[in-house]
């Protein structure tokens, strides 16, 4: 019998450090009907729009960069791009290869983190990975030697792995030589195949039997898995150039939230991140990859956001793979970066950071300073299909114990690895029960 | 022994730790600064057998205060080292340093107590003082020390 009965009965769990940011999560439920969810990012506007106008274009990658401490590469390649749409660069097939290593680098170093240390205490009952790795010392170990490869590639690339400082619109402002590349070989063998274990490892993991009929939006490239390059694709017919991207996309102002909830117009919420690009890009995964998801038995297209541990370990899979394959290959380029001619123009973006889509767009006028710069990260498009997860979810399990209801909802949130903000330090999570 | 300074320079006093490196380094103690991703003082002490950290501290002490904790002897506070969500704090690494049987034979935290975390480089006057007390006491500790003793006595 439930312990809930139609008593009220309020519920916070304080500085639940796993997820990024400052945010609440309101559920309030009368019996067990959830009668409402909301997620509360209470977290101050940040004004980086703001901050930009004015500034160089030059500048944009440096500090959009700032936004986040974990993503970095992915905002200044978003940036990048949109700048040299903007100006009609020409980037050196050397330097798009090195860019997409540099991305790798970032989702080795995000997935590992979120996998191992944020995600995985979840499935096994731990309350954080500290007390998880008293009894789980080598996964946690892998996780930690995985990471640390990703933010030696993104420090070998970008000049320090937070915050790097080498990427610029036309390219980088340094390139590293074929030798400082080549010496990640041996590491980067190692890391293929223990991502490989790893992702049979977590998908052995208990999932809850749960399922949504999600729109699904990515990147999608013919000939690679995406990361900088593709048009704007969904599993429900959304197939579009990014510069059409504000036709079709909508943010909105919550009332309960200080981050705007996206939307695709007329059709509501959408989910972007690992489980949108592994179900709309599968056929692009390294063989190697598509076997080790077929080995976990990951269904394609996966609609359960709780396997998103799974997938994420897939990724890591592509990630180190293709990483090793770039390295291999690596030739120094000519020159780190094109020229770039100044004029006034207008540029658009999107590409794949660790949690999903990050869109920006930018206008510059014929001096060269930004305009307007308009900035869409994946967890403020994710946010509108988090709640609605959650009001089905809670509605799941709202029979069972308040701490475990507690424990699960805390768990969804997770399945997102949502960054809330980049400054902030936890989650307050309150169950009303009437 | 190996002398770490941790923080972030851009955030007024979490930078206590790192200028106190800084100003080691001045006084010619070698003495190394992190301030990217905490989980890599994991690595860079698997080598030492001793080792001293100094970081930003939030205990409730006036700012300025310094506190030492002999972390390999006692679990670190985990509220009293400032942390982004985006990566492990100090106190969250020596932990899980613990947990995975990686600490140094002796790890010896300074903290140094900030009263500002705003965007900035400058330092609390209290916090600035105790920066420049923090190195004098770490070099006497680890180089004066031995070396005074090291000297001949006089007659």
């Amino acid at each position: 019998m439930s312990d809930t009965g139609h008593k009220s009965r309020t519920i916070k769990v304080d500085c639940l450090a796993r997820v990024e940011g400052e945010g609440a999560l309101f559920i309030q439920l009368k019996g067990d009907k959830v009668t409402d969810v909301k997620l509360k990012i209470f977290e101050p506007p940040r004004l980086f729009e703001a901050f930009l106008r004015g500034r160089h274009f030059s500048e944009a990658p440096d500090i959009t960069a700032r936004i986040c401490g974990i993503c970095p590469v992915a905002y200044q390649m978003s940036a990048v791009h949109a700048m040299e749409r903007a100006l009609g660069v020409v980037i050196d097939p050397a330097v798009k290869l090195l860019r997409r290593l540099f991305y790798c680098g970032e989702w080795i170093e995000s997935h590992a983190l979120h996998v191992f240390l944020l995600h995985a205490p979840d499935f096994l009952g731990y309350p954080d990975a500290i007390q998880m790795a008293r009894d789980h010392r080598e996964l946690v170990e892998t996780g930690l030697r995985l990471k640390k490869i990703g933010n030696r590639i993104v420090s070998l690339i970008g000049g320090r792995e937070i915050h790097p400082v080498s990427a610029c619109v036309g390219g980088f402002y340094k390139v590293p030589s074929e030798p400082e590349l080549r010496a990640l070989n041996e590491d980067l063998k190692w890391a293929v195949e223990a991502s490989i274990k790893t992702a049979r490892v977590v998908a052995g993991f208990d999932f809850p039997d749960f399922e949504q009929d999600y729109e699904f939006v990515s990147l999608c490239h013919p000939a690679e898995y995406p990361l900088n390059e593709g048009r704007l694709v969904s599993n429900k017919g959304l197939d579009i150039d990014v510069a059409e991207y504000e036709d079709h996309f909508v943010e909105q102002h919550a009332k309960h939230s200080n981050a705007l909830q996206s939307m695709l117009r007329g059709r509501g919420s959408y989910l972007v991140g690992p489980l949108a690009r592994y179900n709309l890009n599968f056929a692009r995964l390294p063989e190697i990859a598509q076997q080790v998801a077929r080995d976990c038995r990951l269904a394609v297209p996966c609609r359960n956001p709780f396997r998103s541990i799974v997938v994420r370990s897939v990724e890591m899979v592509f990630a180190c793979t293709e990483a090793l394959g770039i390295i291999q290959a690596y030739t120094q380029p000519a020159s780190p970066r094109a020229p770039v001619a100044v004029h006034s123009g207008v540029g658009f973006a999107a590409t794949e950071a660790p949690r999903g889509t990050l869109y920006h767009r930018y206008s510059i006028d014929d001096r060269g300073l930004i305009r307007f710069a308009k900035i869409v990260p994946p967890t403020s498009q994710n946010q509108k299909r988090i709640e609605e997860d959650l009001w089905h979810f809670v509605s799941q399990v709202a029979s069972r114990p308040t701490d475990e209801v507690t424990w699960k909802c805390e768990q969804a949130v997770r399945n997102y690895d949502p960054c809330i903000s980049c400054a902030t330090h936890f989650l307050r999570l309150q169950i009303e029960r009437e | 022994m190996l002398i770490i300074g941790c923080g972030n320079l851009d955030r007024a006093d979490d930078a206590a730790g790192l200028r106190v490196a800084a100003k080691l380094r001045e006084m010619g103690v070698n003495a190394r600064q992190q301030c990217g991703d905490m989980l890599a003082l994991i690595d860079e002490w698997s080598d030492a057998e001793e080792v001293i950290l100094i970081d930003a501290a939030i205990t409730g002490a006036a700012p300025g205060t310094i506190t030492t904790w002999d972390a390999r002897h006692t679990p670190l506070p985990q509220d009293c080292f400032p942390c982004s969500t985006h990566a492990l704090g100090v106190a969250e690494v020596v932990e899980l340093a613990r947990a995975l049987n990686g600490l140094p034979s002796k790890l010896t935290i300074y903290g140094i107590e900030a009263g500002n975390f705003e965007p900035g480089d400058s330092l609390s006057p209290e916090v600035a003082v105790a920066v420049e007390r923090a190195a004098l006491v770490i070099a006497a500790a680890t180089h004066w020390s031995p070396l005074l003793a090291a000297l001949p006595k006089s007659a």
